[in-house]
């Protein structure tokens, strides 16, 4: 399947990425995270990162389909 | 107007106090969060956030109305800067208005907690001594945390 996938804020500077669109087997966020730290050297993932799936936020075992925007969200902090 | 905003420009705050005005309510309580000088350690000089906004206002509005719901409150509204800010500038206001008091304290402590832990906003410190660092990242990665764990936060 193909997905797009978009970097944040410290993941967008680790990867030197804004979006991708990736074709993968991946059967979940996490796995799909996996993948793309393989290809992107330094890209890692922080504890408290999160995940959205089509603008709506996920689990990293939730299920992905073939055209869903993945969005890795490295930790927050607003306020 | 939305109850939950992202602005680019400086929050107009006088403005923001007559949205939650009510005559059924006897109490308001406003938080602002500041841009502080220092933080760990290092001499801020001003940050930048970063706001993935589509899903920073609909997870907002969703703080909103838990907070009314469960504490009962009359009105609820926040404004969350994005781009650069100075010292001092306010980075976002939460206002909350009620019949009385203690809800409102309540209200208002729950949704900036929410906040800060729920939105998909990041904060990038500068500092005096010419590095900048992305708030929760830098610092984790140098302690060595282990980064394989995975921490996705149940939703409810």
């Amino acid at each position: 399947m193909n997905l797009t996938v978009r970097y944040f804020a410290a993941f967008r500077e680790l990867t030197g990425v804004e979006a991708e669109t990736v074709n993968t087997d991946a059967s979940s966020p996490s796995d799909l995270f996996n993948e793309c730290a393989a290809r992107h050297t330094g890209l890692q993932k922080f504890t408290s990162s999160m995940v959205a799936v089509n603008d709506e936020m996920a689990g990293w075992d939730s299920a992905l389909s073939d055209g869903d925007e993945v969005l890795f969200f490295p930790p927050v902090a607003g306020g | 107007m939305n109850p939950f905003e992202i602005s680019r420009q400086a929050i107009d705050l006088a403005a923001f106090r007559e949205r939650l005005l009510d005559r059924s309510c006897g109490a308001y309580v406003q938080f602002d969060g500041w841009v502080r000088d220092h933080n760990e350690g290092q001499q801020v000089l001003r940050l930048e956030y970063e706001v993935y906004e589509p899903l920073a206002v609909s997870e907002g509005q969703k703080i909103l109305e838990e907070a009314k719901q469960q504490f009962g409150v009359s009105r609820a509204c926040a404004i969350h800067r994005s781009g650069l800010l100075e010292l001092s500038d306010v980075a976002v206001v939460v206002g909350v208005s009620s019949a009385h008091r203690g809800e409102a304290f309540d209200a208002c402590r729950y949704i900036i907690d929410q906040a800060k832990i729920r939105l998909p906003i990041w904060k990038k410190e500068y500092y005096a001594n010419g590095n900048a660092e992305w708030v929760n990242c830098q610092r984790c990665s140098e302690a060595g945390h282990d980064h394989e764990v995975l921490t996705a936060r149940a939703r409810r």
